[in-house]
């Protein structure tokens, strides 16, 4: 076998140009893993909770409404939006549209800004409502 | 077709024939979620109230408790899939894949069973508000 070692190694991720299709296929891994366990932990627990009746459900109520508890909704919130949008832009490449360079890349950027945003629009109102409950 | 190495013994068997019916269960199981996770985010924050009393009665409607119990097989089973595919692509070494797999496959079935069964001890009224 014969090489030119000044070829480089294919594939390798230290000798890829990042974009953005690459950002948001691995943050699509990154927010199923992380709502695969987070997140189905929580609804598991929730509903267990319920089901045993008042006391286990205020002990469950207690952590979830607890200031750094906020920094997992909103994370969660942004991973299910991420995760959705991604998922939407999957199924219409999974119909052979949407490949070429440059259509592919903007439907990249606006999957990562569209999570943000709604983010944002959901959690800002909810946040300022509970900031101006605290100052009274 | 040698006996030899890895590659000599599945050398012109083709594939397992398992790949397509993954991937397919993977999208079906994805458009459930899109309606029914969709409807869940939309419905948490709508509901007026998270008090145990609040939820008991919201989860006791049969609407809602056939769609929390669809939701439930539905996300569960899409992350098995999900999850498998993350183990196989980032675990090389063949134990640790089938500990991992395995343990998945144990989380996604357990996580399922125990919230469709509290789901239906609330909607069949076992637990007093």
């Amino acid at each position: 076998m014969s090489r030119n070692p000044g070829r480089p190694l294919s594939p390798h991720l230290t000798i890829w140009r990042w974009g953005p299709a690459m950002a948001v296929s691995i943050l699509h891994r990154a927010t199923g893993a992380g709502m695969a366990v987070v997140a189905g932990l929580i609804f598991v627990w929730w509903l267990t909770a319920a089901a045993m009746g008042a006391d286990a459900y205020s002990t469950f109520l207690a952590v979830a409404s607890h200031k750094l508890a906020y920094v997992v909704w909103i994370g969660l919130t942004w991973s299910f939006f991420q995760h959705l949008c991604n998922g939407l832009r999957h199924f219409v490449m999974d119909m052979g549209a949407g490949y070429e360079l440059k259509t592919n890349r903007m439907v990249a950027i606006v999957v990562m800004a569209v999570p943000l945003l709604l983010t944002l629009v959901i959690w800002a109102p909810i946040l300022a409502k509970l900031a101006s409950g605290e100052g009274e | 077709m040698g006996t030899g190495t890895g590659l000599g013994r599945v050398r012109g068997l083709g594939s397992a024939k398992h790949g397509s019916m993954h991937w397919w269960r993977q999208r079906v199981t994805a458009v459930g979620n899109l309606l029914l996770a969709t409807w869940f985010v939309v419905a948490l924050f709508r509901l007026p109230s998270f008090e145990h009393a609040a939820i008991v009665q919201w989860i006791g409607s049969p609407i809602v408790a056939v769609a929390l119990i669809l939701l439930a097989v539905s996300v569960f089973y899409h992350l098995r899939l999900g999850l498998q595919v993350i183990v196989e692509d980032y675990i090389h070494e063949e134990a640790g894949k089938v500990f991992f797999v395995l343990l998945l496959n144990f989380y996604a079935i357990a996580g399922a069973a125990l919230a469709i069964f509290s789901i239906l001890k609330i909607a069949f009224g076992g637990v007093p508000a």
